[in-house]
């Protein structure tokens, strides 16, 4: 019987892991902010992998390690499969999460009670604060996949796209 | 209406959304171990702690109230009780007990023998001093001062440190009654 927690206590927990880095540890440093974010998925991203791989034989090829990760791996962390796989043979993949359950769950408050109709200024404020917050917390999970794929002997970067939201794309560039 | 009745705290962990507590405890891990290197110094890691506890307490508390139905506790025994049996269950899925209770009954044990956020970890010698689970002696802190109880939470006993349980002192400092913002006889 694997152990369990509240599906709560891990969003808390990673909310305050970014709001923390953010607002506090590094405010006004959004850049060392978001390396210490993916430095912390990063290490995360390793472990699991390790953990899910220990009666594995290796995997045969970089494509067979991302479909891991799509597959296999993404459905212990997320109860779901990564819905498309798109890659141009050459070191690039895209993997395409249709709706990322981080995604949805990440409270942004948007502060509706300053939003005045005659000032464009603060609604577009919000909007990219509430875009910023989400870029945010998605070096999270990027830091889980380079992590992951580190393990598997893969170095990479890896990037969130959220410019087709709700679907967010995790590409993943393999280095030679 | 009749009051619904409070749910206990396997009911509730059965109901709501889970996860592998793999996920949880590798992120709290790692949580802790950026932060030793960010911050260098193991007392400012558990000031942090503590403080990323307490933000997070002080909106659990809401998800506690709503999911379990809990009705304003009578005395700190009750909030004591409620917080080992239903609050820990209801989010890490396991039970505390309480003890060692003072003669005024304003402070005890909050006791936990198994602990989701320590399963695999042990600490190097490197971090002497280290209170590893102090995230949670902010969670309590920080929920309890929303419903309006100030609190001093401390630790007794540490398994990572040597001891044979995890031990947290909860002491009530002030309990600041709930102002209604009319008067009941208007």
């Amino acid at each position: 019987m694997v152990r369990e927690v509240a599906e709560s206590c891990v969003d808390s927990l990673l909310t305050e892991m970014v709001a923390s880095y953010c607002n506090r540890f590094y405010a006004n440093k959004p850049e060392l902010a978001a390396r210490r974010i993916e430095a912390i998925g990063y290490q995360v991203g390793h472990q699991l992998s390790e953990r899910y791989t220990m009666e594995r034989p290796r995997f045969s090829d970089h494509l067979e390690a991302i479909k891991f990760i799509c597959k296999d791996f993404w459905t212990e962390l997320f109860k779901k499969q990564i819905d498309n796989l798109k890659t141009n043979h050459r070191g690039t993949f895209v993997l395409q999460d249709n709706k990322f359950p981080w995604l949805e769950r990440i409270s942004i408050d948007p502060s509706t009670d300053k939003v005045n109709s005659a000032e464009d200024d603060s609604l577009t404020t919000a909007e990219n604060k509430a875009a910023s917050t989400i870029s945010m917390h998605l070096y999270y999970p990027c830091g889980i996949i380079r992590g992951a794929l580190s393990n598997l002997g893969i170095t990479c970067a890896v990037t969130a796209d959220i410019s087709n939201l709700p679907a967010c794309s995790f590409v993943v560039r393999v280095k030679a | 209406m009749a009051p619904v009745a409070p749910r206990s705290g396997d009911a509730i962990f059965a109901n709501i959304e889970r996860v592998n507590a793999e996920l949880f405890t590798l992120t709290y891990g790692a949580i802790v171990r950026q932060l030793l290197t960010d911050l260098e110094e193991v007392e400012e890691v558990n000031k942090q702690l503590e403080q990323m506890g307490y933000n997070i307490g002080i909106r659990l508390i809401d998800e506690f109230l709503a999911k379990s139905n809990v009705s304003r506790c009578v005395d700190f025994r009750e909030t004591a009780d409620v917080i080992a049996k239903v609050g820990f269950k209801m989010f890490l899925g396991v039970t505390a007990s309480v003890g060692n209770w003072d003669a005024e009954g304003t402070c005890c044990s909050i006791i936990l023998e198994d602990n989701p956020l320590v399963d695999f970890v042990e600490l190097p010698d490197t971090c002497q001093g280290l209170y590893y689970c102090n995230m949670l002696s902010g969670v309590i802190r920080g929920a309890l001062e929303m419903v309006s109880m100030k609190t001093e939470v401390t630790w007794i006993r540490d398994v990572l440190r040597g001891d044979d349980v995890f031990e947290l002192q909860v002491k009530l400092l002030k309990q600041v009654p709930e102002e209604y913002p009319y008067k009941d006889d208007e």
